[in-house]
């Protein structure tokens, strides 16, 4: 085949005198800087296999191990808190709350940990969530809003199998175990709805107002004030967790949702369930 | 096989009226067609100075070139749907065939698989031929079962991602019975393949089609290598790997990272190497440079994979090996773009004509520009902060948009008009509309995910003066909002400029001006031997 050497009119350079289809190749050599670099990053890769662990058994000459770069850092991190962590293991909520230093500390260290553990459930600003999720920001507390009150909450969490002295209490299914019927939490519900002004059947209230006084009061009060001491939610104000139309009552009477939450006891270091207990305090709802 | 060796016996003309040897409607027997008019047809010897197409396979690659820009558009929807369900979640439908989680695979495998390899396989089929003056090895059935093989291929894999049928490593998702099958594909093509290259006329072989012979034996390889599993039964479409934990891990980015190298590397540079001479009509700028950043490539980057795996269960030693390789490849990479760019010396003028060749020079500058920002990120500090962010996504679509899109594109604006005959395309206005929508498109994708890549990893690593985390995973996510929408507007213009493309060939196709019917010549070894 013709190998028929050329001299390009453009570039003044010979081409190799191959040809295909039309397509040659110019004898250019390799580019200077092009060869250069190329070697530069030899070098560079060179020394880094001899600096660093690089082959089955080869340590590398500064002895560097990832894992033990890790344990070094998270080890200096812990270090530099270590005496914050320990006085805010060491005091109470109330003390933290009263010092300013352990205050500022609390609240920031509250803030990421609520955002890492909390925000899922009760929201990233604890605006909470309709469907159980009660919000932290307002003064409605189910099971009380003092910093006690809110550091036993996630000490042992709620109606958890995993914490002994978790908070329990349990609502009967009115529906379902037939202590009601249909009718009568149709109009259970309508007197709910009468204590926040919302009522449209005056008979439906007088017959659920009978009902309320005999099988709801007991627990959540003979003006719907709720119960602390139980988790009972107060029903005379227009915070719901579930559901404030009368088929949301309605479903709650018949086989009634109640929250779940876990013991973060044993998952949190101490000092951390104290910084979330004063964060909660004060996201604005502490008693 | 029968080679008549004088140079102008050789050649036969053949007249071009329909019983031409690559005639779409006479696939099997073609041959003895070809063979009986060209006994007929022996003209003078002086005519037949050129070897013309006519004899080359050309069907077959008429098919590859259409569903390139079918997949293409098919791709780039599925990666317009998924950028807006990142954006808005209600988009998923909440139904399982539509959540992100099955759609991502549709489009990645689109975009790769389906666009980039039907490109890859016909342009392939398209250069091998005319760079070894010789008809593919298999003639016309060869083509089409290529074709249509990897088609099935194609479909088999997407059904099952919709229906969740899935082995869980990324890129190469495909349950076994689907690899299996790919696997016959894949063999028969590099028969093909060699077999064509084999019976070359040439006695050299030309660069492109080195890279092509890389891609295709490493593609082999490794989609064997990192696809041993054992199925659960025959009856089940599961299948249980054959390497688990970390080394099923190193494996998988074996795979991974030189599908990157071989598949959207090594074969578009083939793809380069001869269509951005011929678009120029200007010769290689360095055979010397092809030589030896060929070899360096293929040597180095199928020891980069470890990078992806930076900072994991991986030992420390395989992970620097994979930074080294990764960095050493820096210039073997960039061999490619000066010969590329290099090539266009005494033809700049050509960027302001020729809208498709604006494509192919684009393509290399984004290729340069990805294949500098790959071994940056392979630096442990710097993949410290830019791994499991966007600016990975923003890195890969750099090169995927950029440099496999467009150099496609070229390709493809090169190719309609020469398999169908046509003196040029309908609009060369359109392909100047779809060259700037797609830069527009590309240029809000990519700084979109570096700001939100980078943002994202400097959120996540923010401590505040009290040594607590700066912010909490959901605050990066509703931080980056924003740029997921920027990124669909990006992707929505490159869809757009797809979709002027695809009317734009159509009508090249279907209303253009034909090349006058000349006497072209076919050679006779093809002739000869069938």
């Amino acid at each position: 085949m013709p190998t028929k050497i050329e001299k390009d009119a453009v570039t003044g350079q010979e081409t190799t005198g191959h040809e295909w289809d039309g397509v040659k190749e110019l004898n250019n050599p390799l580019p200077k800087w092009w060869l250069w670099t190329f070697y530069a990053t030899i070098v560079f890769g060179v020394a880094w296999m001899v600096i660093y662990p690089s082959l089955p058994g080869w340590k590398g000459s500064s002895g560097w191990v990832a894992r033990e770069a890790v344990v070094a850092d998270v080890a200096a991190a812990q270090a530099a808190n270590a005496p914050m962590m320990a006085r805010l293991r060491e005091a109470t909520p109330a003390q933290i709350a009263a010092d300013p230093e352990l205050r500022a500390f609390a609240l920031a260290g509250g803030r990421v940990a609520f955002a890492n553990n909390c925000a899922a459930c009760h929201g990233a600003g604890g605006q909470g969530a309709v469907g159980g999720f009660p919000a932290l920001v307002d003064d409605d507390w189910l099971w009380g809003g003092s910093l006690d009150a809110i550091e036993a909450t996630i000490r042992h969490g709620i109606r958890t199998a995993e914490d002994a002295d978790a908070r329990n209490s349990a609502m009967p299914r009115f529906g379902l175990d037939g202590m009601l019927t249909n009718n009568q939490i149709g109009d259970v519900a309508e007197f709910v709805l009468w204590m926040t002004g919302r009522a449209t059947h005056a008979a439906e209230t007088e017959r659920g107002r009978v009902i309320y006084a005999e099988q709801c009061a007991a627990c959540h009060g003979a003006t719907g004030e709720g119960n602390r001491e139980l988790g009972v939610p107060r029903l005379s104000d227009q915070v719901w967790l579930y559901g404030s139309t009368k088929q949301d009552v309605m479903a709650m009477v018949r086989n009634p949702r109640m929250g779940v939450m876990p013991a973060w006891q044993g998952r949190l270091d101490p000092a951390v369930i104290n910084m979330l207990t004063v964060y909660v305090h004060a996201l604005g709802g502490g008693e | 096989m029968i080679r008549i060796k004088d140079a102008t016996a050789r050649l036969v003309l053949l007249p071009c009226d329909g019983a031409c040897g690559d005639s779409a409607a006479a696939p099997v027997g073609e041959n003895l067609v070809v063979a009986a008019v060209s006994a007929t047809a022996i003209l003078a010897p002086g005519q037949a100075a050129r070897v013309e197409e006519v004899g080359y396979v050309e069907a077959p690659i008429r098919a590859f070139a259409i569903a390139t820009v079918f997949w293409g558009i098919v791709g780039f929807l599925a990666g317009v749907v998924i950028a807006l369900q990142l954006a808005f979640p209600l988009l998923n439908l909440d139904l399982e065939w539509t959540t992100f989680g099955r759609l991502r695979p549709v489009h990645t495998s689109a975009v790769i698989f389906a666009f980039g390899g039907n490109a890859l396989i016909g342009t392939s089929l398209f250069i091998v031929q005319r760079t070894c003056r010789a008809r593919l090895f298999g003639g016309n059935d060869a083509g089409w079962f290529l074709f249509w093989g990897y088609q099935f291929f194609i479909v088999m894999a997407a059904l099952g991602y919709v229906l969740g049928i899935t082995q869980s490593k990324e890129y190469a998702e495909p349950e076994w019975y689907v690899d299996l099958w790919l696997t016959v594909v894949w063999v028969a093509y590099l028969i093909v393949y060699g077999g064509t290259i084999v019976r070359r006329e040439e006695p050299h072989i030309y660069v492109a089609n080195w890279f092509y012979l890389a891609f295709i034996i490493t593609i082999a390889m490794l989609h064997i290598g990192n696809n041993i599993s054992v199925p659960v039964s025959l009856g089940s479409s599961a299948s249980y790997s054959a390497p688990a934990g970390v080394q099923g891990a190193m494996i998988q980015w074996w795979y991974g990272h030189n599908a990157v190298g071989f598949f959207l590397t090594a074969g578009f540079l083939g793809m380069m190497y001869y269509f951005i001479p011929k678009q120029a009509d200007r010769p290689i700028y360095s055979y010397r440079l092809s030589i030896v950043h060929f070899w360096t490539l293929i040597f180095l980057y199928i020891w980069a994979g470890p990078h992806h795996l930076h900072y994991t269960a991986l030992p420390d030693w395989a992970q620097t090996l994979g930074m080294v390789f990764s960095v050493i490849l820096w210039m073997p990479s960039w061999g490619g773009m000066i010969n590329g760019l290099m090539t266009l010396s005494g033809a700049w003028d050509k960027l302001r004509t020729n809208a498709a060749l604006r494509f192919s020079v684009v393509a290399v500058g984004f290729y340069a520009m990805a294949t500098f920002e790959g071994p940056l990120m392979s630096i442990k500090a710097v993949n410290g902060l830019s791994h499991y962010t966007d600016w990975t996504i923003g890195h890969v679509h750099s090169g995927a948009l950029g440099w496999n899109g467009f150099i496609t594109f070229g390709a493809l604006y090169y190719l309609f008009p020469v398999l169908w005959k046509k003196k040029a395309l309908w609009s060369e206005k359109l392909v100047a509309w779809h060259f700037w929508l797609a830069t527009l498109g590309i240029v809000l994708y990519i700084s979109a995910m570096w700001v939100s890549g980078i943002m994202q990893g400097l959120m996540w690593r923010a401590y505040d003066e009290l040594g607590f985390l700066q912010y909490s995973f959901v605050e990066t996510v509703e931080a980056m909002h924003p740029y997921y929408v920027i990124r669909t507007l990006g992707g929505v213009l490159y869809l757009t400029g797809a979709l002027l493309m695809a009317f734009n060939l159509w009508k090249t196709v279907t209303v253009g001006e034909a090349i006058e019917p000349e006497h072209a010549t076919v050679p006779a070894h093809a002739v000869a031997a069938e």
